[in-house]
């Protein structure tokens, strides 16, 4: 085949779209994922919430949680008329299988599903002596299972409560925003089975993300923000009683 | 009783007996042979032997602190921070439980057709059907249980103060009696009017 210069110009760009191509590989088989492109959090909508408890089986089953321990769990907030700095919270096995009927409906009622906040200055990455648990470069707060010496001090140091030692294991086990499912290009398992969306994968470093327009548009909050943890769970409608 | 020559002979051992204190003897005299010179310094340097023995222990102690660190310490470690680097892809390379929606409507495009008219429009499969990536990977050999109605309806459904007051709740004893919602509901397309429509066509 002899190249004509018309023939080169027409295969020039052709060859350019194809190798962009080329270097993006298959979603499969390359993910192409790079973690300098994302700065995850979450968006948690109380109102949404139903307290259905699919967030907290589907999070067991996805990461293998033992029963009795929680990555996620969800608390139910009874707030009377006179005691709004005393709220009565209950968690009954996590909110896994639902709960029960309250037995007073007056005041306030609601559900607050909670996780690890993958906090920016997270307290929990600081303490640890090894250099078991760390912040990742896309905002994760993960644990190196395999270097993790299970000696506690980041269960201690969470000031949510979010992290336990994993019985199997020994080591210190946390919610990992489904970082095997986020890198694959999918969301988390509780973000995928809740079913009013009141739970929603954010990413702050995408300037496409819903969260933005969400953030500017509503009146949204983080658990204890005085400890100026940076933490990335968003919760919109929350009362002031949640701690 | 062998005469005093040498500074390192101070504990009366003879040079030709310890090649060590031989070696360092040698050595010294060549290194310091000038400084030697003066009585002075002379002094000074009269029990060399000792402190090139603990530099010589020192060393030893250094070389195997490196050669350990190098050995412990995993490579990766610190590549991005004080951290093994290694440890984001272990984490990344878990598989996944649950395949996600857009994989099981790539299949089940007919209860797509149905859901989609319905209410329970926003749904995504797993939430009640639960966790399906090794259906979706294997379909003809892994096949997912259906789920029990009575069970899963009513975890969402079940009417409680605490849920939203505009989202749909029942209390079940009252409402059905005991039967399994999927006796008048279909659950992909919950309202009952709707049942037994075709998915095509029919309007919202």
């Amino acid at each position: 085949m002899d190249i004509t210069r018309r023939r080169l110009l027409v295969l020039l760009p052709a060859a350019a779209v194809a190798w962009e191509f080329v270097r993006a590989g298959t979603p499969e088989s390359a993910p192409n994922y790079k973690t300098s492109e994302h700065w995850w959090g979450m968006l948690i909508d109380i109102t949404e919430c139903i307290g259905c408890g699919s967030c907290v089986r589907a999070c067991a089953q996805e990461n293998d949680v033992p029963d009795g321990y929680y990555r996620t769990w969800i608390e139910r907030y009874h707030v009377t008329d006179y005691a709004i700095e005393r709220p009565q919270v209950e968690s009954p096995n996590g909110g896994k299988e639902g709960f029960p009927m309250n037995e007073d409906s007056s005041g306030k009622n609601f559900f607050v599903p909670k996780l690890c906040n993958h906090c920016a200055d997270s307290p929990c990455t600081q303490v640890c002596p090894v250099g078991a648990t760390f912040v990742s470069p896309d905002g994760v707060v993960l644990v190196d299972k395999n270097y993790c010496l299970g000696c506690r001090y980041c269960v201690q140091a969470c000031p949510y409560g979010c992290r336990f030692i994993n019985p199997k294991t020994n080591t210190a086990d946390k919610c990992s925003l489904c970082y095997h499912r986020i890198t694959k290009g999918l969301t988390t398992a509780c973000a995928e089975v809740c079913p009013t969306g009141a739970r929603q994968l954010a990413d702050l470093k995408n300037p496409k993300d819903p969260i933005h327009e969400y953030l500017r548009t509503h009146s949204v909050q983080i658990l204890k923000p005085h400890m100026a943890t940076g933490a990335k769970v968003f919760y919109n409608g929350m009362d002031g009683s949640v701690r | 009783m062998t005469p005093i020559t040498t500074p390192c002979d101070l504990n009366h051992r003879s040079l030709a007996r310890f090649p060590v204190s031989k070696t360092i003897a040698l050595s010294q005299r060549l290194l310091f042979r000038r400084a030697f010179r003066t009585p002075r310094v002379r002094l000074l340097f009269k029990d060399i032997e000792h402190l090139l023995r603990l530099a010589a222990v020192m060393l030893i102690a250094l070389v195997a602190f490196v050669v350990l660190r190098a050995a412990v310490v995993p490579k990766s470690f610190g590549q991005y921070g004080h951290y093994r680097g290694d440890a984001i892809a272990e984490l990344a390379a878990r598989p996944v439980a649950h395949a996600g929606h857009e994989v099981c409507e790539g299949c089940h495009t007919d209860v797509v057709d149905q859901k989609k008219l319905g209410r329970h429009a926003g749904l995504h499969c797993e939430v009640c059907h639960g966790p399906q990536a090794r259906h979706a990977d294997d379909p003809a050999s892994v096949k997912p249980l259906l789920p029990d109605t009575t069970v899963i309806c009513a975890r969402c459904h079940e009417a409680n103060s605490a849920k939203p007051h505009s989202f749909p709740q029942v209390a079940s004893a009252d409402h059905s009696g005991g039967l399994s919602c999927n006796t008048c509901h279909q659950p992909h397309r919950p309202k009952i009017e709707d049942r037994g429509k075709p998915a095509t066509g029919a309007k919202k």
